[in-house]
């Protein structure tokens, strides 16, 4: 078994190898075909690798986890004293992570072979898609931080390009490259820590750094993993570099569900996750990691309230959820908050996905409030937006419920009440929103408009082009192909039986995901399911179920009940919902206080030091010497006299010198 | 006896004399005869020497320089001679370029 | 009594070189040039260069000045004639520049130790410089043959008029 696993990222990767050079050749079902199949294989092996894992007993002979193999691939550097090989690290974390990403990644393929139908560059990409997979395997199967930063780069390329995909449009191209450069601050806070963890250790293997991170000064400890936070707090949206999520989502949709809900952003949590021993050395890294989780929890969810644009209210959801996985592992429950991941991977990206159905069949429309009454004409599209809705309300039965009950109830053992509160307060948002969304979609008279042909054809795939105008579109409103259902429904399925992985202890039944992943964590200190007595789960739980329900019948009263209401008490706050749904100026205040600053400086620089300085060096060289040339011109001038009075002059210096010498000397 | 540094002073003041027309003098002919002075200045040093060292080899030298300065002065007088036919005048900074 | 004949000799023949620079006429320089030959002839016999002072008449005096005649002669005075002196600066730059090398050159001899006077050799000097040249510097009597005949050559080639068409 462990020799195939190299395979697992492989595979993908020879689908963009084919695709990228003989895709002209092939039509779009070839290359769709092509990209989902690689993507496909990699899940079944991995699949494969993982039965075969539970049969291999948990704890190794020495108490250690039983469950983990380094594989070697290829020498990679070799120089003098440096040896580096290129090794892969097989453990349960990186086998639940490559289980995530390859599952969600064969199902957006195969929906986006439907969904990005009618655009003209198919080949590009499913290329592009499949190397981003390629990439995020790497990042997670990786055993030491060299190879975890390469796939770390390459999603962030990915992700670069895939926003930008329909680089014609200026938002893209703007929104790619905020997304590339607000990750790079996050890169280069990475790239400090792992030159300060080869500086410590003198090793970036895995099975070399956190064995030696007791052996740590806590400071030291304290910095490692503060900067790799603030790399991790790039790639996954948290307080202050989240804001180049909402601008993501002018990829198209299947991007946005594939990368930015269920895979690349959740990369910064598995970082954390991984470098456990590192974050429990430091006293204070965790706690960090917990308050800024939670916060942005709560910053996303209040912004999630107020947007109109459907995508975007599923980014701020995203930001929010994510800071909820933060939570998890800055509490200590590490597993929880995997599990977390792996719920909310399934979940968002049905939710995404959903939004990509309404959106085809809208030619492309995104403002929730122009649309509405979609329930009868979208059934399918209707119910599986209602599974993702439920899921991420946290209402019981489906998968949200329990992960995000385990992190709460967590949060307010192993942390403390004021973590535990704000948890609290952010799940009812959740529901909030959550259900306002759906209200406004689905139900209600349709207030779909509309749009000039041009800015629907840029907005989603080009199949709608030439869609009709409203009347007719009204009555003309489909319902997706089956290529883009089907896994919208698969993905249904999983987010309500993925949840029954990790039941609550207080149920008895013992907590499956938690088990399976506990021996990777042998090393830490903390307690991974809480040890807390029941009744503070079962007050957790009550009081969850309390402010979900409320959250939903407000959301109904507000959005199908007495329509209107919304917009009057939103008014009543002025100020307040100014202020969240200008996003709390964050945006303005770094332009202001970063990319200006920059610029200017960036402007200064190129006109006094390159403009002046330096082409000024070289163009005076260049003077110099013509200088140079002229002033020596001027010796020829063609009169004899002149030169023989040169020649005497020469002949009386040298006299003069010999004297002086023979004199001084 | 009269002192070599008698004889040595002379030569120079001769050969400096024979310099000083060169830069001065603006006909061709007189600059040549200047140059002349200085080849001049220069066998009496030479002679000089060679009586007060005692070998002959400073007048074989002189004489030798003679027959140097004969030709030089041939050959100058005829580009002073084709000169004037092509410019009618003698006149160095008449026939400079600039 | 060889001191006078020395000073006088001397005193003339620097008088007649500043006569050839100074003077305005051509041909006066060139007659002034002839006078300093003698002197300096005079100043070889005194100087024990029998041979050198003979070959100083003939050749200096007889036949380069008269040459320098001849050609002044050819050309016509008129043309001979010079227009006033050259640029002031460059005058004054000459004069300058040759002072410095004779006060340099005059410092150099009177730094050095005056050496004592071989002793007068009774040899016929003729004969001895005319073993010397045609033994150890053979080479050099030659090769002056030869810039003699490029000489004339040159200086035929150089003064024969074009001839026309």
């Amino acid at each position: 078994m462990l020799s195939y696993v190299w395979l697992i990222p492989a595979l993908p990767l020879l689908g963009v190898l084919v695709n990228a050079t003989a895709g002209r050749w092939f039509g779009r079902r070839l290359v769709a075909a092509i990209a989902s199949l690689a993507v496909g294989a990699s899940f079944a092996l991995a699949s494969l690798v993982f039965v075969t894992m539970l049969g291999v007993p948990a704890t190794a002979l020495d108490g250690g986890n039983g469950r983990e193999w380094t594989i070697p691939i290829f020498r990679w550097i070799v120089t003098g004293d440096l040896k580096v090989e290129a090794r892969l690290l097989l453990d349960q974390v990186s086998i639940l992570m490559t289980l995530v990403v390859t599952s969600v990644s064969t199902l957006v393929h195969i929906y986006s072979a439907a969904y990005m139908r009618g655009d003209e560059h198919y080949k590009r990409y499913f290329t592009w898609l499949n190397l981003f997979v390629f990439m995020m395997l790497v990042l997670v199967l990786g055993d030491s931080f060299l190879t975890m930063y390469i796939g770390w780069e390459g999603v962030g390329v990915c992700s670069y390009l895939l926003i930008g995909y329909w680089f014609e449009r200026e938002s893209a191209a703007e929104a790619a490259k905020k997304a590339f450069l607000v990750n790079r601050v996050g890169d280069f806070g990475f790239l400090l820590a792992i030159l300060l963890i080869f500086s410590k250790v003198g090793s970036l293997a895995f099975q070399d750094v956190f064995p030696a991170a007791s052996a740590l000064a806590p400071a030291a400890a304290t910095v490692i993993s503060l900067l790799l936070f603030l790399g991790a707090s790039a790639k996954s949206a948290q307080i202050p570099l989240y804001i180049w999520l909402p601008h993501a989502m002018e990829g198209p949709t299947p991007v946005s569900a594939l990368i930015h809900a269920a895979t690349m952003v959740t990369a910064g949590v598995y970082m954390v996750v991984r470098c456990y021993s590192l974050f429990e050395r430091s006293g204070s890294a965790l706690q960090w990691v917990a308050w800024i989780g939670v916060l942005t929890a709560l910053f996303g969810a209040t912004m999630a309230i107020v947007e109109t644009d459907l995508k975007r209210i599923l980014a701020y959801s995203t930001i929010s959820q994510l800071g909820y996985m933060f939570l998890g592992a800055g509490v200590g429950t590490y597993t929880m908050g995997l599990f977390q991941l792996t719920t909310h991977a399934f979940y968002k990206a049905l939710f995404f996905l959903c939004a990509g159905s309404v959106m085809h069949a809208l030619g492309g429309e995104t403002d929730i409030f122009k649309m509405g009454g979609l329930r009868k004409r979208l059934p399918w599209t209707w119910a599986a937006c209602l599974v993702a809705v439920l899921s991420i309300s946290g209402v019981p039965l489906f998968a949200g419920f329990f992960s995000k009950d385990e992190i709460m109830h967590l949060a307010f053992v192993e942390g403390n009440i004021a973590l535990g509160v704000l948890a609290l307060v952010t799940a009812g948002l959740s529901g909030f929103y959550g259900f306002r969304l759906f209200f406004v979609t689905f139900y209600g008279s349709p207030r779909v408009v509309e749009r000039s042909r041009r800015s629907r054809q840029m907005r989603a795939s080009s199949s709608e082009r030439g869609a009709p105008s409203m009347v007719e579109r009204a009555q003309g409103i489909h319902e997706s192909p089956w290529l883009m259902l089907a896994p919208m429904l698969i993905l249904a399925v999983l987010s309500v039986t993925s949840g029954y992985l990790g039941l609550p202890k207080v149920l008895g039944l013992g907590n499956a995901i938690d088990q399976f992943l506990h021996p990777a964590f042998s090393a830490s200190t903390r307690s991974s399911l809480g040890e807390g007595a029941s009744w503070t789960q079962w007050a957790v739980i009550g009081a969850s179920l309390v402010e979900t329900s409320i959250a939903i019948t407000l959301a109904w009263w507000l959005y199908i009940r007495k329509w209107g209401t919304a917009e009057r008490w939103s008014q009543s706050a002025g100020w307040l919902y100014n202020l969240i749904s200008n996003k709390y100026y964050v945006d303005q205040a770094y332009e202001r206080g970063v990319v200006q600053p920059l610029r200017a400086l960036a402007a200064g620089l190129s006109s006094a030091v390159e403009a002046r300085g330096i082409d000024g060096a070289v163009t005076g060289v260049g003077r110099f010497v013509s200088l140079a040339g002229e002033g020596l011109h001027r010796l020829n001038t063609g009169r004899t006299r002149q030169y023989a009075l040169v020649l005497l002059a020469g002949a009386a210096l040298i006299v003069s010198y010999l004297l002086l010498r023979s004199v001084l000397g | 006896m009269v002192p070599a540094s008698y004889y040595l002073i002379l030569a120079a003041i001769l050969f400096v004399l024979g310099g000083i027309g060169v830069l001065i003098r603006r006909s061709a002919l007189v600059m040549l005869m200047s140059v002349e002075l200085m080849l001049a200045g220069a066998n009496l040093t030479l002679v000089t020497y060679s009586r007060f060292l005692g070998k002959v080899d400073g007048q074989a030298f002189a004489f030798l320089v003679m027959a140097v300065a004969a030709a030089e002065v041939a050959v100058g007088l005829a580009i002073a001679v084709s000169l004037v036919r092509h410019k009618d005048t003698t006149d160095v900074d008449e026939i400079d370029p600039c | 009594m060889e001191l006078v004949v020395f000073l006088i000799l001397a005193v003339l023949a620097v008088v007649s070189g500043a006569g050839v620079i100074a003077q305005r006429s051509a041909t006066r320089s060139a007659l002034f040039l002839l006078a300093c030959f003698c002197c300096l002839a005079g100043l070889f016999i005194l100087l024990n260069a029998q041979f050198v002072a003979l070959a100083q008449v003939i050749v200096y005096a007889g036949a380069i000045v008269v040459l320098f005649l001849f050609v002044v002669l050819l050309i016509g005075i008129e043309r001979v004639a010079e227009k006033p002196g050259p640029r002031k600066s460059e005058r004054v730059a000459g004069i300058l520049l040759g002072a410095m090398l004779l006060v340099g050159i005059v410092w150099a001899i009177l730094a050095t130790k005056g050496s004592t006077a071989a002793p007068l050799s009774r040899a016929d000097n003729v004969r001895e410089i005319g073993q010397l040249l045609l033994s150890g510097w053979a080479i050099p009597f030659e090769m002056a043959a030869v810039v003699l005949l490029v000489a004339i050559v040159g200086a035929a080639v150089l003064a024969k008029k074009r001839l026309e068409g």
